[in-house]
């Protein structure tokens, strides 16, 4: 198949970006509000990524904060790299300025304690952060192959249309990715479990297959070992307002959005570096921001989300394209969405249709057209917590 | 607009596209079913008569199972259909009673 092109940031360690940001991240909690005014000094391009981690952590919890904290800095849509840090947390800034340094690109350090508090430590991050973006405009986009996007399909307030039009158009897109070379990047263990049949005939070796039914045996387990019952969370009320019953419900109309027919390549941790075309697996929460955030961790440069009731969530670093099948919500949530594809269910538009136009949206995207969580400023970041605060 | 979609020859419900009046026909690709009861929209539809027990078919996959006999052109929802997977309150050792969606009616419809 020919190469198809989209504009892009090629970056020195041969990953490719959509997007051209300052990452301004926290080591911890303490310091996020001062990233927060910094990356607020420098728009555009400025993005904080605040949360609520950082210390007080132990094992696997404070691995995942580090990990994903390190794997943001990495990033392709990251230019360079601000570090706000308190002075005693948990959290390494230095590891985290070295992981963008590996990347090849710039990385500086704030501390709050060494610098004498907010005020200096704001102004001096400040007139960094100046400097770096006054760089950073300097960059140019060039045309780049899309064999090097790594697309993270999502599905959020599902409904009766999300199975039957959204989820399979972008399915159609995901699968014409893969066939350019691409990749697309699937989440929410919770939500493949009654499909992961479908998936694992998909699989490109007998153990990627076990793997995943492996992670979908542990959330059912854990719910087990709590003796909880999953439908008090899934569906959510709304899903079943909506009409969707079950769980098996709701994750067969939701699968689709990974397309029909790529293969399963692999299936990788929260935040895990996501590095063979096909369709990956990543092992994240039902929860949409702790999954999104976790996908775009792994490396996706851009998002497609698509949603039947209409839901605002972005990323700090990653646009993110939101799509409904659903024409009342078309109306209603019309300042969150980007494009509706309710033509599919009242034969307005076929589906092929439907995802030709979502797959020049999604090139559209990557070579700068912002979307609707762009415009109104939807950063939300939050990384997921296995263990209490210690 | 069709007025509901079957996915898969296999499925023995249906999607309804739009609200369902009780007595409305059916046409549908593989079956021609009457409405025996408000349907809302984006709501399931038997095709034909589920036994409790059987396997719930949408997408050509089960999506749970019915907890009831359910008649062609009934609703087919929470009320009348359980799923099977992440049902920790059917484990043996389960110490914390599990919250129920919707209690069954007493009679089936």
């Amino acid at each position: 198949m020919s190469e198809q092109r989209f504009l892009g940031y090629r970056r020195p360690d041969g990953r490719v970006g959509v997007r051209n940001h300052l990452l301004v991240v926290p080591t911890v909690i303490c310091a996020s509000v001062v990233a927060e005014r910094v990356a607020a000094a420098v728009p555009p391009r400025g993005a904080a990524l605040p949360h609520l981690a950082g210390c007080g952590q132990l094992g696997p919890d404070l691995h995942i904060t580090h990990e994903t904290l390190a794997a943001y800095c990495g990033h392709p849509n990251v230019g360079a790299v601000l570090v706000i840090a308190l002075g005693c947390e948990q959290v390494v800034a230095q590891y985290l300025a070295e992981s963008a340094r590996r990347a090849g690109k710039p990385a500086e350090i704030v501390a709050i304690q060494s610098e004498g508090g907010t005020v200096r430590a704001t102004a001096r991050a400040t007139e960094i952060a100046k400097r770096l973006v006054a760089a950073l405009e300097r960059d140019e986009r060039e045309p780049l192959d899309i064999a090097s996007l790594i697309l993270c399909v999502k599905c959020g307030g599902s409904d009766y249309t999300s199975g039957l039009a959204a989820n399979p158009a972008l399915g159609r897109v995901a699968d014409r990715l893969v066939d350019f070379g691409g990749t697309a990047v699937l989440g929410e263990i919770a939500e493949i479990m009654g499909a992961e049949h479908l998936l694992a005939a998909r699989a490109t070796s007998p153990d990627t297959g076990a793997q995943l039914i492996q992670i979908i045996s542990r959330v059912e387990g854990e719910a087990r070992a709590l003796g909880l019952d999953i439908r008090g969370t899934q569906p959510s009320p709304g899903n079943i307002r909506g009409g969707l019953t079950t769980i098996e419900e709701k994750s067969l109309g939701a699968t689709h959005k990974g397309g029909e027919r790529t293969p399963l390549s692999d299936v990788v941790p929260y935040s895990g570096r996501i590095t063979r075309r096909g369709l990956t697996v990543m092992d994240t929460p039902g929860l949409d921001v702790e999954s999104v955030t976790g996908m775009v961790g792994g490396g996706a440069q851009v998002v497609v989300f698509t949603t039947g009731l209409g839901t605002p969530t972005g990323n700090p670093i990653a646009p993110v394209i939101k799509i409904t099948g659903n024409a009342r919500t078309a109306v209603t949530m019309a300042d969150n969405l980007d494009l509706d594809v309710s033509g599919i269910l009242d034969d307005r538009e076929t589906l092929d249709a439907a995802g030709d136009r979502l797959f020049a949206e999604v090139i559209d995207v990557c070579s700068g057209k912002l979307t609707a969580t762009e415009r109104l400023g939807h950063k939300e970041f939050a990384i997921h917590r296995r263990n209490p605060t210690i | 607009m069709k007025p509901a979609i079957v996915i898969s020859a296999r499925d023995n419900v249906a999607t309804a596209l739009d609200a369902l009046d009780a007595g409305r026909v059916l046409q549908l690709d593989t079956a021609t079913v009457t409405v025996v009861e408000p349907i809302p929209r984006g709501h399931k539809i038997a095709l034909r008569a589920i036994r409790a027990g059987d396997e719930v078919i949408k997408y050509g996959s089960a999506i749970g199972t019915a907890t009831m006999d359910i008649a062609p052109g009934a609703h087919v929802h929470t009320h009348n259909v359980a799923s099977d997977r992440g049902r920790g309150d059917r484990a043996q050792d389960a110490r914390v009673a599990a919250p129920r969606l919707a209690e069954p009616p007493e009679e089936g419809p």
